[in-house]
């Protein structure tokens, strides 16, 4: 029995159609756009100014705070404007436009380097450095990693998971990045385990990755602290308590991190940035991106440096084709539409979904008939139906005593309800709402 | 890009291709071989009672939503249509139509629309239209066409009665069970649906295969017709083990009357029925016992309708205690 975890979950199609195509680099674009709000938490504070001359890699931003993270240059070149520009979150942000400079190697460089295992640094100087090098968490939630990792003496840790679920329908950065990086991984794994002094580490994969969990097993044989778990195949199982769940057999408390349970969760992107960090002093500057959607020309994978725009991915696949209504970055459930493909691919840039008119409009809502449906498929317990009526009538006090804030938002409940009400948009505005009122009560 | 502008909304963006109306549909297409039985059993008769109850429930929908409500009109998400093929399963075959169409309109004026419509009523709106005739018409809601032999005239009062009131009348006249059983039709003829009773409660084989085909299609899971049928089989088998000369055996209890329709079809209603598993499984046993409890002791030779919609006005209480475990709500597993 593979396994999973116990309550809730759904099956949407998995159209991953980008599984077997290779990681391709794309050429350094000619401008960068670099907002400095690409994490959870603090802003950076920008710290070049307009006409600097900047070198690859070079800090930008500098980290705000405890829980922030610096910006590095990805590209060699001449600051040409401190702007505001509309990100993937919808919102105007503060931004470093770059120039990149044609004539300058570093932008074109082949960085494939030769693997290094001996890890030389001691816990402290690779928490140290995974902080200074921009690392945050690439499976979406862009929590900064060194945050993570920061862990107090008097907590106790068993268990590192590394997260390689990627449950999300259509993406395939992870699946081939695991593939074509799994020896880098393994170090990276390792990295992790010296730096948080733990002597077990568990690789989930869902199974429909089967080559992924094979390549894994093969090469992780001389290293028993290493296991490679086989998942199944259910959204949202990549969802960190989820994950911890269904591979340890325990649960995270309401409102806790995985810690409270001895285990911390890396993304395997966040891994291999790790490596390049640690073992080849590389700062984050870029990321696999995958670019997918049923009516491209040649959907594909790519290393994309952070800051490039959007629109030159897509013109990368052939284009948005004729009949497009929609565009995502991320996956299907959990992604985020965008206005405009002129948003630039930040560090928590996942994919950008391409979306046809037959699959982008929503199901006019109907009535709820009660079919407790949403309630079934909610992984965290939840009643979703009650929840979007306790926000929807102003009932936040209620709604919090329902639990509303465990929320995971992983949209299952909107997924499944057969009367298409907007179940998750109500609930997330009644997160909004009680978060709000939380912060005014302390 | 076209000229059409790009959608913005927040996720998700994909949705499963399940919709309310495939849910209903279901329903009807699940109802079709009760549906074929008691045309057999009742011919031309059958056909008339079902599709007089059908189009009086959307034509009342239709006019009151129309003209007294003046909102949406929402007599093709198939809900109506269910009321009505379940209203008129629940009814004798030779029932004069226009208590149908009276049938009809409470179930659909006062059991939904002044509820506020599908998703707010509180009670199955085909059985609160079948209790209602029931009480005011008791002579006619309880004469039961026998089967006919020709399956294409109406049949006149060739009436008998049903298992179930066969067995009240025996006990009350003080027979025992053997006496009594001697006028029962066998347990074959009952499962095949060749007996006296209501149009759609004929043969349980007929609405197995229904229940079935509802569980296997996700619109139903099998807590409440499980749970409910079991609870009525314990219950009635107690009692029949203590005095089988004055208790019917619970095979008899569960093929005759309404069980199996209640069981799949009525108490599974997704607007008046729980939300959570748990909750379902209370709901069906409340069920369970009001059915039996009426059967055995009540006046009504058959209580499931009436055990069905009391158990309706518990279900927002039910809900309110009966809720999915919080993830998390309890640490498991200890830190090693």
């Amino acid at each position: 029995m593979l396994k999973t975890f116990p309550k809730g979950g759904v099956h949407p199609p998995e159209n991953k159609l980008t599984s077997t195509k290779t990681i391709k680099r794309l050429p350094a674009p000619k401008v960068v756009y670099v907002p400095i709000s690409q994490h959870i938490g603090i802003p950076a504070e920008i710290i070049v100014d307009r006409k600097d001359k900047v070198e690859i890699g070079q800090v930008i931003a500098r980290s705000g705070g405890f829980v922030s993270s610096n910006i590095h240059a990805p590209v060699a070149g001449t600051v040409t404007k401190l702007d505001m520009i509309i990100d993937t979150s919808g919102y105007k942000k503060q931004c470093i436009v770059i120039r990149t400079d044609a004539k300058n190697e570093s932008n074109f460089e082949e960085i494939d380097f030769p693997l290094k295992k001996e890890i030389t640094l001691q816990p402290e100087e690779i928490v140290q450095r995974i902080s200074d090098f921009g690392i945050v968490g690439l499976g979406g939630a862009t929590f900064p990693s060194h945050v993570k990792l920061n862990i107090k003496e008097d907590r106790k840790l068993d268990c590192l998971i590394i997260n390689g679920v990627e449950c999300e329908p259509y993406l395939t950065a992870d699946h081939r990045l695991m593939l074509e990086k799994t020896k880098e991984i393994l170090v990276g794994i390792q990295i992790l385990m010296h730096a948080l002094r733990v002597d077990r580490a568990i690789i989930g994969i869902e199974n429909n990755k089967k080559d992924a969990i094979e390549a894994f097993k093969t090469l992780s044989v001389q290293e028993p602290r290493i296991q490679v778990a086989a998942l199944k195949v259910k959204y949202p199982q990549g969802g960190e308590k989820q994950l911890v769940r269904a591979l340890l057999n325990r649960e995270v408390p309401k409102n806790g991190l995985p810690l409270d349970v001895g285990v911390v969760v890396h993304n395997v992107g966040t891994v291999y940035a790790i490596y390049q960090a640690i073992q080849h002093n590389r700062p984050l500057m870029e990321r696999v991106v995958t670019v997918t959607g049923k009516k491209l020309e040649k959907p594909s994978n790519f290393w994309v440096k952070i800051g490039t725009p959007i629109k030159d991915l897509v013109e990368e696949v052939g284009g948005i084709p004729e009949g497009t209504r929609k565009i995502v970055s991320g996956g299907p459930m959990m992604g985020k539409a965008l206005k405009s493909t002129d948003v630039p691919v930040t560090k928590g840039t996942s994919g950008i979904l391409v979306i046809s008119e037959d699959e982008a409009s929503r199901g006019e809502p109907k009535n709820c008939i009660r079919c407790g449906e949403c309630v079934s498929v909610c992984p965290m317990g939840l009643e979703p139906h009650l929840l979007m009526n306790l926000s929807e009538k102003n009932m936040f006090e209620k709604a919090a005593q329902e639990d509303i804030m465990t929320c995971i938002e992983c949209g299952s409940c909107s997924y499944v309800c057969p009367s298409h009400r907007p179940l998750l948009d109500y609930i997330r505005f009644g997160k909004n709402i009680t978060k709000e009122l939380q912060s005014k009560k302390v | 890009m076209s000229d059409q502008p790009i959608i913005v909304s927040a996720s998700p963006h994909v949705h499963s291709d399940r919709t309310s109306q495939k849910l209903m549909y279901d329903v009807v297409i699940a109802l079709i071989p009760a549906f074929l039985v008691s045309l057999y059993v009742f011919g031309i008769n059958a056909m008339i009672a079902t599709a007089a109850a059908v189009i009086s429930c959307l034509l009342f929908e239709y006019l009151i939503q129309k003209y007294l409500m003046k909102t949406e009109v929402t007599i093709g998400d198939g809900s109506a249509l269910i009321t009505g093929i379940l209203l008129a399963f629940n009814l004798p075959a030779g029932i004069p139509i226009w208590m149908i169409v009276m049938g009809s309109l409470v179930a659909i004026g006062v059991a939904k629309l002044s509820f506020g419509g599908l998703g707010f009523n509180i009670f199955n709106p085909a059985l609160v239209g079948r209790v209602f005739l029931l009480i005011s018409f008791p002579v006619q809601m309880t004469l039961w066409p026998t089967a006919v032999e020709n399956n294409t005239t109406v049949v006149d009062a060739v009436t008998g009665a049903t298992t179930l009131g066969l067995i009240k009348e025996g006990v009350q006249f003080g027979e025992t069970m053997t006496e009594i059983s001697a006028q029962l039709p066998s347990n074959m003829d009952m499962l095949l649906g060749i007996t006296g009773g209501s149009l759609g409660e004929m043969s349980a084989l007929a609405l197995i295969l229904g229940g079935l085909f509802l569980i296997i299609r996700k619109v139903i899971t099998w807590h409440i017709p499980v749970t409910l049928l079991v609870t009525m089989a314990v219950l009635t088998g107690i009692f029949w083990w203590i005095d089988p000369e004055h208790y019917a055996s619970p095979l008899i209890h569960l093929l005759s009357g309404g069980a199996i329709l209640g069981a799949f079809f009525m108490a599974t209603d997704l607007v008046t029925s729980p939300v959570t598993k748990k909750g379902m499984v209370v709901f069906a046993i409340g069920i369970g016992i009001l059915t039996v409890v009426i059967r055995l002791f009540g006046s009504y030779p058959e209580g499931i309708s009436f055990a069905i919609l009391i158990m309706n006005a518990f279900v927002p209480l039910i809900n309110t205690y009966f809720k999915p475990r919080r993830f998390g709500s309890k640490i498991k597993a200890k830190i090693v």
